[in-house]
């Protein structure tokens, strides 16, 4: 028998509450299946299970709120013999489960995928929009119907929805909280996080002016060539850079745990993603130094929608093996982070801004500069590495062209 | 397509990106990013959707000249032509 159990979704999210299951006893689960949602102070996740099998018990009830590592369901494995899968490479949050990542499955993206051999019951397309509207007005995605494309449900079915069951019945109580509890929640799980890495984490800062008129002239020919939807912005390719400087770093770039240091197998960019209504998320671009730039900077468009329409994959919320802060052109010169545990390490963008600067034949002319800082885990690494780091990052961003690939 | 119309197709594809916007306290004559926090990917997905959404490739190049809601209708007309 398998035990489904809630993943980790990242430091600040170490609890989860059941709304909706995907399957009933009895269905057919496929790997990679999406099987329950469940709501976090910060996102609702799509979870996805990680065995095939076949559900033999709902152990946890819709509107439950459990922390991580509890028993949800019960599987039976295929031919009876549960499998143990051996965990992704890079562990997710505390709790390495046979459920290593989950995900959160896009409306479109879960239509699109293979069919399970028995498909469950009832896979719906629901648009994160409209889910996240459902979630607003209290309506039961269940009795929508949808009217969009293939019975996708809109926004619009759940405006009709609510109109319907608006005279009787308000939300269920204590069911789905608030847009305002919601911020307060948020709220509560960046201090809880941030909070521990300042208590636990003893931060050292580094920082480096990186001039980037050759990046950015790079940029615009590149771009000049590109249509609208294909071209970069500079916020990709310092990403980018970020990854590539990192693989010869290991010493920023992985986890530690009860002052032990495990460094990861992978790079994956945490990005600091700021939501309108307040707070902040920082979802995981995966193996950002092997993917060419242009694939970056539309998985980097798509993170941050996905992230303000609160549709992520539960791996993306807790495989951030570094953390990358971006104040773009509307920000300040330059930011020191603090450090997202059990991450070691976090690299800051101030704006690109037009200072003087130091020329080679002794005079001082205008340069778009940007401020990259450091901001590492002195259990781990030293500020004598964090410089060179910083370095290096510098010296690679005067050679862009070197980033395309 | 007149004015009126790109305005308005503007606002929704700026209300799509920034939900919080109140579309009539927005001044035309003024910087668009002083009066809504849009940051550059904000900026790059208001433009994408007027591609979109009225046909017109608008040149990096260009991009610089359109700091204003008034300054994006006028360039739209003018490519529209």
């Amino acid at each position: 028998m398998i035990e489904f159990k809630l993943p980790s979704l990242g430091a600040d999210m170490d609890e989860g509450t059941l709304l909706e299951w995907k399957v009933k006893p009895g269905d057919a689960v496929k790997k990679g299946q999406v099987v329950a949602v469940v709501d976090t102070a910060k996102a609702a996740v799509d979870v996805e299970c990680w065995h095939d099998g076949t559900v033999a018990e709902l152990v946890a009830e819709v509107g439950q709120k459990m922390p991580v590592g509890t028993v949800m369901a019960r599987l039976q494995a295929p031919n009876e013999q549960p499998t143990q899968q051996p965990t992704e490479k890079v562990g997710a949050g505390d709790t390495a489960l046979e459920i290593a990542g989950a995900a959160v499955a896009v409306a479109a993206e879960a239509t699109s995928s293979t069919p399970p051999v028995a498909p469950p019951a009832r896979r719906r397309m629901i648009s994160p929009a409209a889910r996240k509207h459902a979630e607003e007005q209290g309506v039961d995605l269940d009795r929508v119907v949808g009217t969009g494309p293939h019975g996708a449900v809109t926004s619009e079915d759940v405006d009709k929805a609510a109109q319907a069951m608006a005279p009787s019945s308000a939300p269920t109580p204590g069911a789905i909280p608030r847009p305002a509890d919601k911020a307060a929640e948020m709220r509560k799980a960046i201090a809880a996080a941030m909070a521990r890495s300042k208590r636990e984490i003893p931060h050292y800062y580094v920082a480096e002016d990186i001039p980037l008129a050759h990046a950015l002239a790079w940029l615009q020919t590149e771009n000049a060539q590109r249509p609208m939807a294909e071209r970069v912005l500079p916020a990709a390719l310092m990403l980018k850079a970020v990854a590539r400087t990192l693989e010869r770093y290991p010493e920023l770039n992985g986890y530690c745990r009860d002052g032990a240091f495990a460094p990861a197998e992978r790079i994956n960019l945490g990005v600091a993603i700021s939501l309108r209504q307040g707070g902040l998320v920082a979802p995981a671009l995966l193996d950002a130094d092997t993917k060419p730039l242009v694939q970056l900077m539309q998985e980097l468009t798509d993170l941050v929608q996905r992230t303000r329409a609160g549709s992520l994959k539960s791996s993306e919320l807790s495989e951030a093996t570094i953390t990358v802060t971006n104040l773009g052109d509307q920000g300040t010169h330059s930011v020191f982070g603090v450090i997202y545990p059990p991450q070691v390490a976090l690299v800051g963008f101030g704006r690109i801004a037009d200072r003087p600067w130091a020329d080679e034949a002794g005079g001082v002319k205008l340069m778009p500069v940007a401020t990259a800082s450091l901001s590492a885990d002195h259990r781990v690494s030293d500020g004598h590495r964090g410089a060179l780091f910083l370095r290096e990052l510098a010296e690679l961003l005067q050679h862009p062209e070197e980033l395309a690939k | 397509m007149n004015a009126p119309d790109i305005r308005a197709i503007a606002l929704a594809t700026l209300q799509a990106i920034a939900p919080e916007v109140e579309t009539d306290k927005l001044r035309g004559d003024r910087p668009l990013r002083h009066q809504v926090d849009l940051d550059s990917m904000d900026w790059l997905n208001f433009l994408l959707g007027l591609n979109k959404k009225l046909g017109i490739e608008i040149p990096e190049a260009d991009y610089a000249k359109l700091v204003t809601l008034d300054d994006v209708v006028t360039y739209i007309e003018k490519k529209a032509g």
